[in-house]
C-alpha cells in the first residue's frame, strides 16, 4: 500500500513538473522526459509487472491532458515500462551503466515510435531533420537530468524495499 | 495451517489485456470522436489544481526576479517615454480628426461593424505538452466557464488556436503552429484564400509556419501581407489575425503560390489567453 501511494506520488509530481517547470526551463524549446525515467527506472527496479502499470498509468495522463487519442501513448509508455523489466536480473543498484543505457534507450525508442505514428505516418518524410533538432536534444537533456533523478528514485525504492521487508518480517 | 497463495496475474497476461485495452481507447476514441469523457472530470479536478499552484508559484518568482532587474530600466525608460508622449499627443490630435471624419463618412455608407466584437474569456496557460513533438497547452478555464469544444482561442493580437476537448475547469488547446493544425485563411489586400498549416521543422528553424494554394493570378500579394482567418473556415470565426506573410513563391503548377508567414502570436512566452465564446455558426448546423 505504502508503494502505490509513493509510486503514484511520484508520477504525479513527474507529470507535472515536466508539463510547468521543466517548460519553463527548456533548452531550445526541448525539455525532458520525466515519466520515461521514471517508468523505465521502476521497470528495470521492480520487474515486468510494475514496470508496466506505471507506464501505463503515466502514459494515460498525457493522453488525457495532451493527447490526440486516447490510449496511444499509455501505450507506448506501457511496453517501455515491460521491456527494461526484462533487464531486471541484471540490475545492480551500484551499478549506474545499465540504468543510464536503459533510460536513454527507452527515450530514443520512444521518440522513435512517436514519430513514426505521429509524423511519418501523416506523410513528414525529414527524418533526418527531426531526428537531428528533436530526438536528440530530447535525449541528451533526459540524460542529464537522469543523473539527478535516478539517484532519488533509487533511494525510494531501496527504502521502499526495506519498510516492506520489515513489516513482511513481523508477520511470519 | 498453509495460506493459500496469493493470486498473481502473470505479467504476460496483464500486458495483453493493457494492450486490448489501449488499442480499445483509441478505437473508440477515433470512432466516436471522444476523449476522456468522464477521465477528463477526475483529471481535471485532480491535477489542475496542482497545476494552477506550480504556475502561481512560478509566475511569483519569476515576477520578484524581474521587478529588481525593472526599477533600473524603468526609470530610463521613463525620460525616454516621456518624450514620446509629446509626439504621441500630437500625432493622436490628428488621427482624432480623421476618426471623426471617418466616422461620418461610415455613416454615411451605413455600413455596419463588419466584425462583432465577440465575448470572450481570460485564461492563463498552465502547462504545454509533455513531449516536444507538438504545440498543444492546457488552459485554467473549462466548462464550467462557459468553454466548449472548437472554440477559437486568441492572445494580443492574433490567433492562438482552437479548443479540442473540455474538462470541468481545463481546456485543452491546439495552437495553429502544431503540426498537425489547418487554418483557412485569406489575405486581407486581396481577399485571396489559402490554407495554413502549422510545421514543427518550419517553426522550429525560422519560427515562422507554412502556408499554400494561394491563388495570387495578378501577382498583387508580396512580402509582409496581413493574412487573417478567412470566410469560408468551418470552425474560425472570420478575420482573425493569423500572421504576416514572410515569403512566397509560385508551386510547380503555375497556379497557387505557397510560402511561410509569421504568425502573429510569441507562442514561446504565451502566458494569458483569450477565449471567444461566441462559436462560428456553419451552415450545416442551420438547417
Amino acid at each position: 500500500m505504502k508503494r502505490k501511494i509513493t509510486v503514484t506520488i511520484i508520477v504525479i509530481i513527474c507529470f507535472l513538473l515536466q508539463c510547468t517547470l521543466f517548460k519553463a526551463l527548456s533548452i531550445a524549446s526541448i525539455s525532458p522526459n520525466l515519466l520515461i525515467i521514471v517508468t523505465s527506472s521502476f521497470g528495470f527496479m521492480r520487474g515486468k509487472k510494475d514496470g508496466m502499470l506505471i507506464g501505463f498509468f503515466a502514459g494515460l495522463l498525457i493522453d488525457i491532458f495532451y493527447g490526440g487519442t486516447l490510449g496511444f501513448y499509455a501505450a507506448i509508455y506501457m511496453y517501455v515500462g515491460y521491456f527494461n523489466g526484462f533487464f531486471r536480473k541484471l540490475f545492480y543498484p551500484e551499478d549506474i551503466k545499465l540504468p543510464m543505457i536503459l533510460i536513454s534507450a527507452s527515450d530514443l525508442v520512444y521518440n522513435l515510435l512517436v514519430y513514426v505514428f505521429q509524423f511519418l505516418l501523416r506523410g513528414r518524410f525529414a527524418f533526418k531533420y527531426y531526428f537531428r533538432h528533436i530526438i536528440v536534444p530530447e535525449w541528451i537533456y533526459t540524460i542529464l537530468v537522469t543523473v539527478f533523478l535516478y539517484f532519488i528514485l533509487l533511494k525510494i525504492n531501496q527504502n521502499l524495499e526495506k519498510s516492506e521487508k520489515r513489516s513482511n518480517g513481523k508477520i511470519v | 495451517m498453509r495460506r493459500k497463495p496469493k493470486f498473481t496475474f502473470p505479467a504476460r497476461f496483464l500486458l495483453i489485456l493493457l494492450t486490448l485495452c489501449c488499442v480499445g481507447l483509441v478505437y473508440v476514441s477515433f470512432i466516436l470522436n471522444i476523449s476522456g469523457g468522464p477521465l477528463n472530470t477526475i483529471a481535471g479536478y485532480v491535477f489542475i489544481p496542482m497545476q494552477r499552484g506550480i504556475n502561481y508559484v512560478g509566475l511569483w518568482i519569476s515576477d520578484k526576479a524581474d521587478n529588481l532587474k525593472d526599477l533600473r530600466d524603468v526609470m530610463e525608460e521613463n525620460a525616454a517615454l516621456k518624450v514620446q508622449v509629446d509626439e504621441l499627443t500630437s500625432e493622436l490630435n490628428t488621427i482624432k480628426l480623421e476618426q471623426y471624419e471617418l466616422d461620418n463618412l461610415r455613416e454615411l455608407l451605413e455600413l455596419d461593424q463588419k466584425y462583432p466584437s465577440y465575448e470572450k474569456v481570460a485564461a492563463s496557460v498552465i502547462g504545454k505538452d509533455a513531449g516536444n513533438w507538438f504545440s498543444i497547452f492546457t488552459i485554467d478555464k473549462g466548462k464550467n466557464d462557459g468553454i466548449d469544444v472548437d472554440m477559437n482561442v486568441i492572445a494580443g493580437k492574433g490567433l492562438v488556436g482552437i479548443v479540442t476537448d473540455v474538462g470541468p475547469n481545463y481546456a485543452k488547446v491546439r495552437s495553429i503552429i502544431d503540426d498537425v493544425s489547418k487554418v483557412s485563411a485569406m489575405v486581407v489586400t486581396t481577399s485571396d484564400r489559402c490554407i495554413v498549416h502549422g510545421d514543427l521543422q518550419e517553426m522550429n528553424a525560422n519560427q515562422r509556419i507554412r502556408f499554400n494554394d494561394l491563388k495570387d493570378p495578378d501577382d498583387e500579394i508580396t512580402e509582409g501581407a496581413q493574412v487573417v482567418t478567412s470566410n469560408i473556415s468551418e470552425k474560425y470565426l472570420q478575420g482573425i489575425l493569423v500572421g504576416s506573410i514572410g515569403d512566397l513563391k509560385k508551386d510547380s503548377n503555375n497556379l497557387t503560390k505557397s510560402g511561410t508567414l509569421t504568425p502573429a502570436v510569441d507562442f514561446e512566452h504565451l502566458e494569458e489567453v483569450l477565449v471567444i465564446l461566441d462559436k462560428k455558426i456553419s451552415g450545416e448546423e442551420n438547417k
